[in-house]
């Protein structure tokens, strides 16, 4: 059936005013949705440009000499819901304590691996400043902050895992199984993780938003940690590092880690 | 048309099975989900008809504000301040999940991820 030259013109004119009262309608059916709404970040929080974490290793020491029990670890874990599993392949960490020998693989120096025998180094997420797993993430779920943290949005990781493949410093634990069965306390103002997510250490980005220092570095009875901002010269963490020699994991790799250990 | 006093009472009969469920619960009122609400506040963050229709699109926004701009804070239409915090401030009214939260989401048969991570109060509480 050939369509006439009327009929054809009939319909281009009922399309457009069909797809104008489609777009009228569309607009009524969102109306209502769109509201002065505004965000901020509150004002009780505290403003960095490039968070760091200075970590005193012979206060630490001290402290675990004294019998601190490793507050740090206890109290994160604690607040963030990171279950403790017995299978070390499995398990899930965000602070945990390795030996020097392992911390520092690239320091073959002998006298040193002797002075640092037994000195605990307590290791977690580096916060790079360019950082490879951020690079391999396809979904974005692993992305850099403003202010330097190494977030992750848990909601969008897939789990493939490319991140832990990319990261030199193992900062990242896979879940393998629903997380939950393995925890025996929970902090009801903070979620858990499901099977399938990987997770690490987010310098405790939903403290600093309530003003408040990471939960390691409160928790610490020796203040053996010290958290603050590297970009400005007057913090705590700049005065240190100008003063005191510090080692930072596998610098070399260009990571750009943002977690220093005091060795002197 | 063919076979029209075939086809026409059957499409009918096709139209009257697919309604069905429409036609046994008709003016039934106990069928409508009845959610608890919070005794004490009588004010949401927003009006609740806008909560009705967007609460989704609303936590999904504070998500993306908060995780991925570093927002937590939100200012409501009325002027008032609240932290972006599904545990932190939405669940701290609505104290109960399976009393508020799946009444709905069971009725229209939509099961949403969020309590795979987030812990719903009632949750919490037996844990302890
Ligand atoms: S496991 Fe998750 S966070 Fe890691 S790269 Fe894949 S999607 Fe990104
Ligand atoms: S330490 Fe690992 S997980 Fe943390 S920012 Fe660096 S590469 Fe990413």
């Amino acid at each position: 059936m050939a369509i006439k030259r009327r009929d054809f013109l009939k319909l281009t004119g009922l399309t457009l005013v069909g797809t104008a009262a489609s777009a009228a309608v569309g607009d009524l059916l969102t109306r209502g949705e769109v509201k002065a709404q505004e965000y901020a970040t509150p004002p009780e929080a505290l403003k960095g440009k490039r968070w760091a974490m200075v970590i005193d290793v012979k206060k630490c020491k001290e402290g675990q000499k004294k019998g601190c029990g490793k507050k740090c670890i206890e109290v994160c874990h604690y607040l963030h819901n990171v279950p403790s599993i017995p299978d070390k392949k499995k398990e899930i960490k965000w602070i945990w304590e390795d030996e020097f020998e392992h911390a520092f693989p690239e320091q073959t120096d002998e006298y040193l691996e002797e002075i640092f025998k037994d000195v605990p180094f307590m290791l977690l997420c580096n916060q790079c400043d360019n950082p490879p797993c951020v690079r391999v993430c396809p979904t974005k779920a692993t992305f850099k902050r403003e202010d330097g943290i190494v977030m992750m949005d848990f909601h969008r990781c897939i789990g493939c895992r490319f991140c832990m493949a990319a990261c030199p410093y193992g900062s990242r634990s896979f879940n393998w199984f629903d997380p939950r069965k393995y925890l025996k306390k929970v902090n009801p103002e903070y979620p858990t993780r499901t099977k399938g997510v990987v997770e690490k250490c987010l310098f405790c980005y939903e403290r600093l938003a309530q003003g408040k220092l990471p939960a390691c570095v409160e928790a610490c009875p020796e203040k053996a940690l010290i958290f603050g901002d590297l970009a400005d010269e007057n913090s705590e963490v700049s005065k240190i590092l100008k003063e005191r020699v510090a080692l930072r994991r596998k610098a070399e790799l260009g990571t750009g880690p943002a977690v220093f250990y005091l060795i002197d | 048309m063919y076979n029209a006093e075939k086809v026409i009472p059957f499409i009918i009969i096709l139209i009257i099975f697919f309604t069905i469920p429409m036609w046994l619960n008709f003016g039934r009122l106990e069928a409508i989900p009845q959610p608890e609400l919070p005794k004490e506040e009588k004010k949401c963050v927003e009006s609740k008809e806008y909560m009705r229709a967007y609460h989704m699109k609303l936590l999904d926004n504070w998500r993306k504000k908060a995780i991925r701009e570093n927002q937590h804070l939100y200012t409501a239409s009325n002027g008032k301040n609240y932290t972006i915090s599904l545990q932190r401030t939405c669940m701290k009214c609505h104290t109960n999940k399976e009393k508020f939260c799946d009444k709905c989401h069971n009725f229209v048969i939509t099961h949403p991820d969020c309590w795979d991570c987030h812990i719903a109060p009632e949750v919490a509480k037996k844990w302890q």
